[in-house]
């Protein structure tokens, strides 16, 4: 039982600072397909 | 008189382009070298057309009029041919823009893919998973759960190390999250939102996203442990052999000799580090899109060793735009997943209900000695040979 619970324990920090991770690093999948700069609407 | 011939005159003018529409176009001469009738025929139906008369016909700089000439400035291909060219992404294409797949402004995968995704893909999963658990209802009305035979011993022997443990319930609960929110992002579109609307399935959709990209690593973590911790019990030999002759003595009959783990787990233990190495591979992939290309290489090497053609199928796409290989990457991870999720429940199945005194070997750590006599003779035989290792279960 405690190994489970550190098992979720775990699961949870791991998933959390991937998270943090990919956000520090700027890795957004979205941003691999749209681009952001340089978009000229008009004129 | 000469207004009458007039009058015919221009109608018989007017009515040869209406007799020429009511030819048939069946030849490509008779379509002037577009595409015919049979050929949209053929596309509506979705058969296989050799389209090379329209995309082999991008123009041709080498036969460009001097750029003096008339029509020179356009150097050999006229306008047509670069819409062709940008149909079958044969196009030079430069731009500003500086992501992967920006210069492929047209491929077909796309709608094959698509319809692959939203039809055969959820019943394959339907019919994977749902005649999985069915075979599985069976066999436990049928069988029942299979139990201790022999006189329980009341004494426990140490079956897995708390760190063991950890790395299997990381695995497990990862993977079923993981599974759950596959599963809800898969069926969207044609499950849930016909179901429960677009505004409950958008916060789902969100939610499932954010879950599964990032409980991923948890899942490849825990996969690298287990490897390390249980390879080398699960590398195969002769014992295996006999156990599967006996199927693991299933089917009535002694259960056959098996160290720690029996041919059956070590086919599980495999299945999972393979299929789930695959699948996280093809999901970072999906993750980083573009940047992890799986597909167009394994595909021209398997073209070169001519394994297609020696099951009667024509070689395999090749080379793939950036697009097709993130469709690609989509499918193989949807598809393995399903089939390890199917493998995982039987296994599930075996871990808690199906089998007395097996959960405690993950729950506990221990097990009763007559299990471990019955399932694991060998290792239990090895185990008790030291004396500190059995103990009285208080
Ligand atoms: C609630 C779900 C699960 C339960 C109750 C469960 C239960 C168990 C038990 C009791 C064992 C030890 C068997 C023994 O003592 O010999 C085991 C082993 C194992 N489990 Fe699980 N498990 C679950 C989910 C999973 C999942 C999701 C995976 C992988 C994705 C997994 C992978 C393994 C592997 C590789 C082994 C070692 C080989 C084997 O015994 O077959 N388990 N599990």
């Amino acid at each position: 039982m405690k190994s489970f619970l550190m098992a979720l324990v775990a699961l949870i920090v791991i998933s959390i600072s991937a998270n943090l991770v990919l956000q520090k690093i700027d890795l957004s999948s979205s941003n691999a397909s749209t681009s952001f700069g340089n978009v000229r609407i008009s004129d | 008189m000469l207004r009458l011939f007039g009058l015919l005159a221009l109608m018989w003018t007017l009515a040869v382009p209406s007799f020429a529409q009511e030819m048939p176009a069946d030849t490509r001469a008779a379509t002037g070298g577009a595409q015919n009738l049979e050929d949209i025929m053929r596309r509506q139906e979705g058969a296989k057309i050799d389209d090379s008369f329209r995309s082999d016909l991008t123009g041709d700089p080498d036969v460009a009029a001097a750029t003096t000439d008339q029509l020179g400035t356009l150097g050999g291909a006229s306008d047509p041919d670069l819409w062709r060219a940008l149909r079958y992404n044969a196009a030079d294409i430069t731009t500003q823009v500086r992501t992967p797949a920006a210069t492929t402004l047209m491929q077909d995968g796309g709608m094959s893919w698509l319809s692959f995704r939203e039809g055969p893909m959820l019943k394959i999963a339907v019919y994977l998973l749902g005649g999985t658990l069915l075979l599985l209802t069976f066999f436990y009305l049928i069988r029942g759960r299979l139990r201790i035979h022999g006189e329980k011993t009341g004494r426990t022997i140490v079956r897995f190390k708390a760190f063991e443990r950890f790395g299997h319930w990381l695995l497990a609960s990862s993977f079923i999250v993981l599974g759950i929110t596959g599963l809800i992002s898969l069926f969207g579109r044609k499950v849930l939102i016909p179901a429960f609307g677009h505004e409950t399935f958008s916060f789902l959709a969100v939610m499932s996203k954010w879950v599964h990209n990032n409980i991923s690593w948890a899942f490849m973590v825990a996969l690298v442990i287990i490897f390390f911790a249980w390879v080398v019990h699960n590398l195969p030999d002769r014992t295996d052999l006999r156990w599967l002759a006996r199927a693991g003595g299933l089917f009535g009959g002694e259960h056959p000799p098996a160290k720690k783990f029996n041919a059956g787990q070590k086919l599980i233990f495999w299945s999972v580090i393979v299929l789930g190495g695959s699948i996280s591979l093809s999901g970072l992939s999906l993750l980083f899109p573009f940047e992890i290309n799986l597909f167009g290489h394994t595909f021209s090497t398997l073209n070169s060793w001519g394994l297609p053609n020696l099951f009667g199928l024509n070689d395999l796409p090749y080379p793939l735009s950036p697009q097709e290989e993130m469709q690609f990457a989509q499918l193989w991870h949807s598809i393995v997943s399903l089939v390890l999720t199917a493998i995982i429940f039987a296994h599930i199945y075996l871990g808690s209900v199906g089998m007395e005194g097996a959960f405690d070997a993950m729950g506990k750590g221990e097990v009763e000695e007559q299990w471990a006599r019955e399932h694991h003779s060998i290792w239990a035989q090895e185990v008790l040979d030291e004396p500190a290792n059995s103990k009285e279960n208080t």
